[in-house]
């Protein structure tokens, strides 16, 4: 266990090393504040949730799974409860109990005459409901609070290596699994005829899906965790036409809105989860906005001059 | 080829959300023949093809394709579907290429381990030329690179067709492909169809078009929830079959005659 502990702590100070020369280069008013070593490693921690988070977030926008994710990360709160209690990690609890849920939605939603976004909503506030009571029972209203809302200054280490691990895992999923995945985004059906296994795409990428959520947990909160699960997407969706470069761009919205968050919540001492929130809802009005193809002033400009033409 | 079946469903019964959609359907479809499937909106025509594609697994019955069962056949490739034209997500940030490259998705559990890991431009050729090969015979080669969002409803229509073809499947499985479509794209569309069926390749398309069913089909199946009949179109596009099909099965919807 301890030489885990201390690869682990290697691989952390590696990479963190390797951020402080990228930040380093920048201006001294920038890089002054990750002088402290909290600093260092939450931005490190908010580097990697920006950039799981953007790259999962390609794929909620896409599938219309924004409001899934939303009851996702409401579901994993009871699962954090429960492993709390019985001292197992918390991704382990936290993913049985998003698991369960997205089950419990998917049966609800094919046994009854319930629509799905009314099974969503019952499903993930009874979880949600459920975990706030255990929680109210077992730990401090501080602890629940950060669970909500998210504390990056404060990251544990265990929480850093977790979220190394889940954007090792997103990456090489996404890698891997790269065409499956896009088919079954862009056209279910087609996948079916072609013989894919799509229960099995389905939920790895819902499993995909919850171990982000869970790995986002200390950052942005679990309130604010689906916000950067589709601002980004959303964001890049407005900027781009095809497939990869909307992968590239949401993780780069991602990483830049953790960063300038974080930075923001330094300087101002504000709540960390809402600034990379609130940093992330400026980049997207900015590209609908500017966007080249899809943005208001072009759409305007176009409106504009085809009503000259016809004059 | 032509004397084995292509298709072979023995006493198919669906539902689509607790509700019946097909009844107790048993027919064959010869390979090598082209097949059209008649019927009112709502009579089920696409939901026995969504059966055939695995997307609705029926309730009662069986399903065998060139004699084994649709889920092998499925994953060795044999079949190609096109979805009517609101099924799909024009939206997606795709262009008409890549989404002709899905068409090959399947045969690419065949290539090499690390053939697969590569993107599209190291991987295998063959998928390449398949792509361009799908795309030529559309005559849609020159916007491969367009976003789908971009085309017209004939374009999309072709870009459809040509994934299909891309997959140089057995049997193609065709939703409405003449349904909006400007008459120079249905020329280029029978024309390509007949090239596939004189090719060996077994077509089945779902219509409203009885004049192009009546000119090109080997045989008609007509629809109702029920088998109303099955036969060659002169047969079964008369009158009194026509007649019978409207009223036949449950009640829902009149039957389009297309000019």
């Amino acid at each position: 266990m301890s030489l885990l502990e201390n690869l682990g702590n290697g691989l952390i100070e590696a990479l963190i090393a390797l951020l402080m020369l990228g930040v380093n280069l920048l201006p001294e008013s920038f890089s002054a504040a990750f002088e402290y070593r909290f600093m260092q490693r939450a931005l490190l921690t908010a580097v990697l949730v920006g950039a799981i988070c953007g790259l999962l977030s390609s794929f909620v926008v896409l599938k219309r799974w924004s409001l899934l994710g939303d009851a996702i990360s409401h579901a994993v709160l009871p699962g954090v409860a429960i492993a709390y209690l019985l001292g197992w990690p918390f991704f382990v609890g936290a993913f049985i109990t998003g698991a369960l849920t997205s089950l419990g939605i998917g049966a609800i939603e094919r046994h009854t005459r319930i629509k799905p976004d009314a099974a969503m909503g019952l499903m993930f506030t009874a979880a949600f409901a459920l975990g706030i009571v255990i929680i109210s029972k077992i730990a401090s209203s501080t602890h629940l609070m950060h669970i909500l809302f998210g504390n990056v200054l404060g990251v544990q280490t265990s929480a850093l290596l977790l979220t190394l691990l889940a954007g090792l895992v997103a990456v090489l999923a996404v890698w891997l699994a790269y065409r499956p995945l896009l088919l079954y985004t862009f056209d279910p059906q087609q996948a079916q005829a072609l013989g894919f296994n799509i229960g099995l795409i389905h939920y790895g990428l819902i499993l995909l899906l919850t171990l982000t959520i869970v790995a986002s947990l200390e950052t942005v909160g679990i309130i604010l965790v689906v916000a950067m699960l589709v601002t980004p997407g959303a964001t890049a969706h407005l900027l781009t036409d095809r497939f990869k470069p909307m992968l590239a761009i949401s993780v780069l919205v991602g990483i830049v809105s953790a960063v300038a968050g974080l930075l923001l919540s330094f300087h101002l001492d504000v709540a960390s989860g809402g600034a990379i929130v609130l940093v992330a809802t400026a980049l997207f009005c900015l590209a609908l906005l500017v966007a080249p193809k899809h943005g208001l002033v072009v759409r305007i400009w176009q409106r504009h001059s085809l009503l000259h033409e016809q004059r | 080829m032509t004397d084995t079946l292509a298709i072979e469903a023995q006493q198919l019964s669906a539902a689509y959300h607790r509700k019946p959609v097909l009844n107790n359907i048993s027919l064959t479809l010869p390979a090598g023949q082209w097949t059209a499937i008649v019927g009112p909106n709502g009579a089920g025509k696409s939901s026995l093809l969504k059966v055939v594609t695995g997307t609705l697994r029926p309730l009662h019955g069986e399903l065998r394709i060139f004699g084994a069962s649709a889920g092998q056949q499925r994953r060795a490739g044999k079949i190609a579907y096109m979805p009517q034209h609101e099924q799909m997500e024009w939206d997606f940030p795709v262009s008409v290429q890549e989404t002709v490259m899905t068409g090959r998705y399947g045969l690419m559990r065949h290539d090499a381990w690390w053939q697969r890991l590569l993107p599209q431009r190291w991987a295998n050729p063959m998928h390449r030329h398949a792509v361009e090969e799908a795309l030529d015979a559309v005559d849609m080669r020159e916007h491969a690179t367009r976003p789908i969002g971009e085309l017209s409803g004939g374009q999309k229509k072709r870009v459809m067709l040509a994934r299909a073809l891309a997959q140089q499947a057995e049997i193609l499985l065709l939703d409405e492909p003449l349904a909006g479509v400007d008459p120079p794209s249905e020329r280029l569309i029978l024309a390509m169809l007949e090239r596939e069926r004189r090719a060996g390749r077994s077509i089945v398309m779902v219509t409203h078009d009885l004049p192009s069913a009546r000119c090109h089909a080997d045989q008609v199946v007509l629809i109702n929830h029920t088998l109303v009949g099955i036969g060659p179109p002169g047969e079964m596009l008369s009158d009194a079959m026509l007649a019978q099909l409207a009223v036949g099965g449950s009640p829902s919807g009149g039957l389009h005659v297309a000019a």
